[in-house]
């Protein structure tokens, strides 16, 4: 992992841990989707996506089902 | 357009407006006039035209009734009451001129003038002096007592002052100086010492002015009637002659002043009477500090060079343009569209952010683009967008005086807003209760005639478990206001936060061992805010720049909410924006995910509007954060950054990041006045205007847009906002604006709450609070009246999460940093005048028990590091703080604060924690490694700055 994605990593999860107010994964995950989709630059949507698919990935649970939903629309 | 000059002095009815419902009508002189309840004879007299002679009062002080000058009859009265202290009433019928009147004044002059010096040709107040102007408004024509009795005519003057000059041989103690310290400044530093003949005026224990309590704020000066308390500009220089209404370029408060020149010398800024934001105070910096504007280290010629290790080269502003937009265009056909960004300024006017957004999104077709907002009050965007729908403090300065119960959190009124911070004195010893949540010992908790009812000196990173305790202490006290909750706010989403605040993990006691602070402090507190009848919130940095900021905003909004303190005066949840422009950069769509009026770019229909204006396709994504492009800059995929007014090598966290981030580019383009830090490893400098300069607004704390209006021509040739202009043009993007007035024209039809601003209107008004459009054609001053800008408002639930950054057995102490009252952010400006008499250096405060322990005497240098890198400070022995926490100011570049706190951030928005940081504090004798860098690097880019031909002219 590089530096970069490294921080990309810290940094959803602290979302997550910010919206952890409930115990249902699927609701602070789209959460988490949510606030990456509206507040990150594409290239990092895409390190990140890339890191979760690259099949080395350590992220929680509710950290991988929210890049499962992020998408790059440019 | 309009001129903006004004007649010198202003106008001064001599006791305060009064504002009532009921009115009086009474006889002056044999006119029938009719006025507001409570007001004076003086002030009725004055609004109609009549001026009674006066010296001890003055519309900025309560009427004293001391001078004996205002002296009038009033038929069915005994004597000669003084017209000041005298309110009007129906039917009254008022004298205020007649021999018998006319005698008693000349004789009250007379004794006057026996004791003040006849040097009135070469008296600095020569020309404004209120003392000669009424020995000519009485005829007085001898003083019959001589000048061989006892007299005060030789005292000296204390000129120990960094901006003004007290000379007692002058003074007719009149005691405007010593209330205006108490009832303007709330300072009460000054104070009448002696009875009778011998009465002098006095600083602090008879100290000189430099030593004692004084904060230089400037009000005893501006209410001196003589030249007993004068500026020293006006000592040296002689009186203005005309007077500019303009706004300050300092802190969020936005104080207007009367820019008063001679030709185009500034004088000296005198605050505005009718300034909306201050009512005619000021402080140490908007009052004195104005000399870096004509400083020799202002650079007024562009200038450009290949490396940051090369000498520069002054050039032509084409020159300049020309060779900056083809570095840009080159390195974007090179490494791509989105390799390049830029910084807006919160210094610049909303006129000039505005167009470098503009540039970014639409010339350099990406939005890369922020603003220093980040590092300080981006968690206030989300926020309160998030809760209450609008990313802006709810109220208008004034709303204070309406306040029963004020908490203040992580903010230091007094010395970073200080001209509001005198207002909320005011109203707190009026009798409000006041709150103080702050891990240090702030002035507001304990200072004359003011004191907290609870100060909950938190450890620092523990805002959120306080606001939630204090939220669950709320409803458990059963002080919810059920009903604003109802009709206001979104059930569902109340249902939910309110099962997750009553948990116990939210409760004071469980939550104790984490804050520091006692439950039943905590219970007090929240009963206290929940049961006054009006609660305020003003909140700083101290909220803000943590890893859970944007948390302890919704947590905040979540508490007005909560107790119905939203949508009136005297209410309200107040962010207490750091810089003059802060508020107003945001508005202008500075931040990377949203376009001017905070609509996010993914809203097809704002974005649509934009486009159709600007002519291009806009990006639908965010673009980079100012974290992010450094580590994209270290990466090796961002290349350039064109950085308006701001210095983020040393304002922003991990300077050892950021400098090498900025080596990293390939082109870093600096607009500022000075060689700052950052502009040190820059490859273009673009030599900016002060705000004396250029016309334009600055957007205060309260949503106040201002004037800023030019006074003197720019001293580098451009305002900023056409060197924005011809960048663009030479990008690529045209842009033929003429006036900053154009610009905002262009704003007001795309943003809906500017919609009715325009620079006819501001000139009519003096200032306008956004929202001002259809539905409030003269703005807002107090928002969320009916109901919230998103409709409802939302109760976000705010779990406490701890910062990553806590003390270890390697660094056990919580650094916290901060700002103090004489400078002024990166100090770029403050340094670079008197003020530095005041803070030379920044200082490590730390408690003694600490310094104990490490063997650290007061005065001792100490090293201060932490994860992120290590510096070296002097230490102050200090109880304002609590043992395990040390706090210092980030003012001086080589100090390295900033070298030392980490890129931990805030969970929504990356504001840095910059105050949270874990460090080991310890003895040392000589500067750290980063510092002999520093000053080696330096005195490199000075050799380098010399060394710059005079000219230079490149195709």
């Amino acid at each position: 992992m590089t530096v970069r994605v490294d921080k990309l990593v810290r940094m959803a999860q602290q979302i997550a841990d910010n919206n952890s107010f409930t115990p249902d994964v699927d609701v602070v995950a789209a959460k988490v989707a949510d606030h990456i989709q509206r507040f990150w630059d594409p290239r990092m949507k895409q390190q990140i996506i890339d890191y979760a698919r690259s099949g080395e990935a350590q992220l929680t649970q509710v950290v991988a089902r929210a890049i499962e939903q992020i998408r790059v629309t440019t | 357009m309009a001129s903006w000059k004004r007649a010198v002095p202003e106008h001064d009815y001599g006791t305060p407006e009064v504002v009532s419902s009921t009115f009086v009508t009474l006889t002056i002189d044999g006119a029938d006039v009719t006025v507001p309840e409570g007001t004076s004879v003086m002030r009725a007299a004055a609004i109609n035209g009549v001026a009674i002679p006066k010296l001890c009062a003055s519309e900025d002080l309560e009427a004293f009734g001391s001078c004996r000058l205002c002296l009038v009859q009033i038929e069915g009265r005994k004597g000669f009451p003084a017209s000041c202290t005298t309110e009007v009433a129906e039917g009254m019928v008022v004298t205020t001129h007649n021999p018998d009147i006319a005698a008693l004044r000349r004789n009250v002059m007379e004794l006057y003038i026996s004791d003040h010096p006849l040097d009135c040709l070469t008296c600095s107040a020569n020309g404004d002096c209120e003392l000669q102007d009424m020995a000519g408004a009485v005829g007085l024509r001898e003083v019959r007592y001589g000048y061989d009795g006892a007299n005060h005519l030789d005292d000296q003057a204390d000129r120990s002052g960094a901006y003004f000059d007290y000379d007692p041989s002058k003074c007719i103690v009149c005691s405007r100086c010593v209330r205006a310290c108490e009832e303007v400044q709330g300072t009460f530093a000054l104070t009448v010492d002696g009875r009778g003949f011998v009465s002098r005026i006095a600083a602090s224990q008879d100290e000189e002015f430099a030593d004692s309590e004084c904060v230089s704020c400037g009000a005893c000066v501006k209410a001196c009637p003589t030249a007993t308390l004068m500026e020293k500009s006006v000592i040296e220089m002689g009186q203005p002659e005309n007077a500019t209404i303009t706004t300050c370029a300092y802190c969020g408060v936005g104080c207007s002043f009367r820019a008063e020149m001679q030709g185009d010398q500034l004088v000296r800024m005198v605050p505005n009477r009718d300034g909306h934001a201050n009512h005619g105070h000021s402080c140490v910096k908007g009052r004195f500090a104005f000399g870096y504007s004509n400083h020799p280290d202002r650079i007024t010629t562009p200038m450009i060079r290949e490396t940051i290790h090369e000498p520069w080269k002054k050039v032509d502003w084409d020159t300049a343009i020309k060779f900056t937009a083809n570095r840009l265009k080159g390195i974007q056909k090179k490494f791509g569209r989105r390799s390049i960004g830029g910084i807006t300024s919160s210094r610049c006017t909303n006129e000039e952010t505005y167009l470098v957004q503009k540039l970014i999104r639409a010339g350099f077709n990406n939005n890369n683009v922020d603003t220093c907002a980040r590092v300080c009050h981006s968690p206030t965007g989300y926020g309160l967008k998030t809760t209450i729908g609008e990313s802006a403090g709810t109220q208008a300065f004034d709303s204070v005086m309406k306040s029963d119960a004020i908490m203040v959190i992580g903010s230091n009124p007094t010395d970073a807003h200080p001209v509001f911070a005198s207002q909320m004195k005011r109203r707190l010893r009026q009798g409000a209760r006041l709150i103080v949540l702050d891990p240090r010992q702030i002035d507001l908790v304990d200072s004359p005639h003011t004191r907290a009812d609870h100060h909950l000196q938190l450890r620092p990173g523990t805002n959120v478990a306080v606001i939630n305790a204090l939220a669950h202490a709320v409803v458990d006290a059963g002080l919810e206001d059920s009903e604003f909750i109802a009709q206001r706010c979104e059930d569902d989403a109340f249902t939910i936060w309110r099962e997750f605040i009553m948990r116990e993990e939210n409760s004071p006691e469980y939550l104790e061992p984490f804050t520091g602070v006692p439950a039943d402090e905590i219970r007090a507190a929240a009963v206290t805010f929940a049961s006054e009848a009006n609660g305020a919130i003003y909140y700083g940095l101290g909220v803000t720049e943590h890893s859970q900021g944007s948390t302890m905003v919704m947590g905040i909004a979540n508490l007005a909410m909560l107790t119905g303190n939203i949508g009136r005066e005297g209410v309200g949840v107040n962010p207490m924006r750091g810089q003059n422009n802060v508020q107003g950069a945001c508005d202008m769509g500075s931040f990377p995910h949203e376009l001017p009026g905070y609509r996010h770019l993914s809203d097809t229909a704002s974005r649509s509007l934009f486009e159709q204006e600007w002519g291009v396709n806009l990006d639908p994504e965010p673009g980079y954060r100012i974290p992010n492009m450094f580590d994209a800059a270290v990466e090796g995929s961002f290349k350039a950054l064109y950085i308006q007014g701001e210095d983020v090598a040393q304002s922003d966290p991990d300077t050892q990041h950021v400098t090498k981030a900025l080596s990293s580019m390939e082109c870093v383009i600096v607009q500022d006045l000075f060689l700052n830090e950052t502009a040190k490893f820059a490859h273009v400098f673009l030599p900016g205007s002060s705000f004396l300069e250029k016309d334009g607004t600055f957007t205060n704390a309260e949503r106040r847009i201002s004037p800023v209006r030019k006074v003197m021509e720019s001293r580098s040739g451009k305002a900023d906002w056409e060197i924005t202009v011809a960048l663009s043009n030479a990008m690529g993007y045209p842009m033929d604006y003429t006036h900053p007035s154009q610009i905002m024209d262009e704003i007001a039809r795309l943003t809906p709450t500017f919609t009715g601003v325009s620079y006819e209107l501001l000139e009519k008004l003096g200032s306008i609070q956004w929202p001002c459009n259809d539905a409030a054609p003269e703005g807002t001053p107090t928002m969320h009246v009916d109901e919230f800008v998103r409709g409802k408002g939302y109760f976000a639930p705010t779990p406490f999460v701890e910062t990553s950054e806590r003390s270890t057995r390697k660094y056990p102490l919580l650094l916290t940093t901060g700002r103090i009252l004489s400078q002024y952010n990166v100090g770029a400006q403050t340094r670079r005048t008197a003020n530095m008499r005041y803070h030379d250096e920044d200082v490590l405060e730390m408690h003694p028990a600490d310094a104990e322990t490490r063997g650290i005497k007061d005065g001792d240098w100490v090293g201060i590091k932490s994860r992120a890198g290590e510096t070296v400070m002097r230490a102050v022995l200090s109880t304002r703080v609590q043992p395990g926490v040390v706090y210092t100011t980030f003012h001086h570049p080589q100090s390295g604060a900033n070298v030392v706190t980490t890129d931990n951030s805030d969970w929504a928005t990356n504001c840095p924690e910059y105050k949270v940081t874990a460090v080991e504090a310890y003895p040392v004798s000589q500067p750290s490694e980063w510092q002999r860098n520093f000053e080696r690097f330096t005195d490199e880019q000075i050799e380098l700055l010399k060394a710059a031909p005079a000219s230079h002219k490149s195709s």
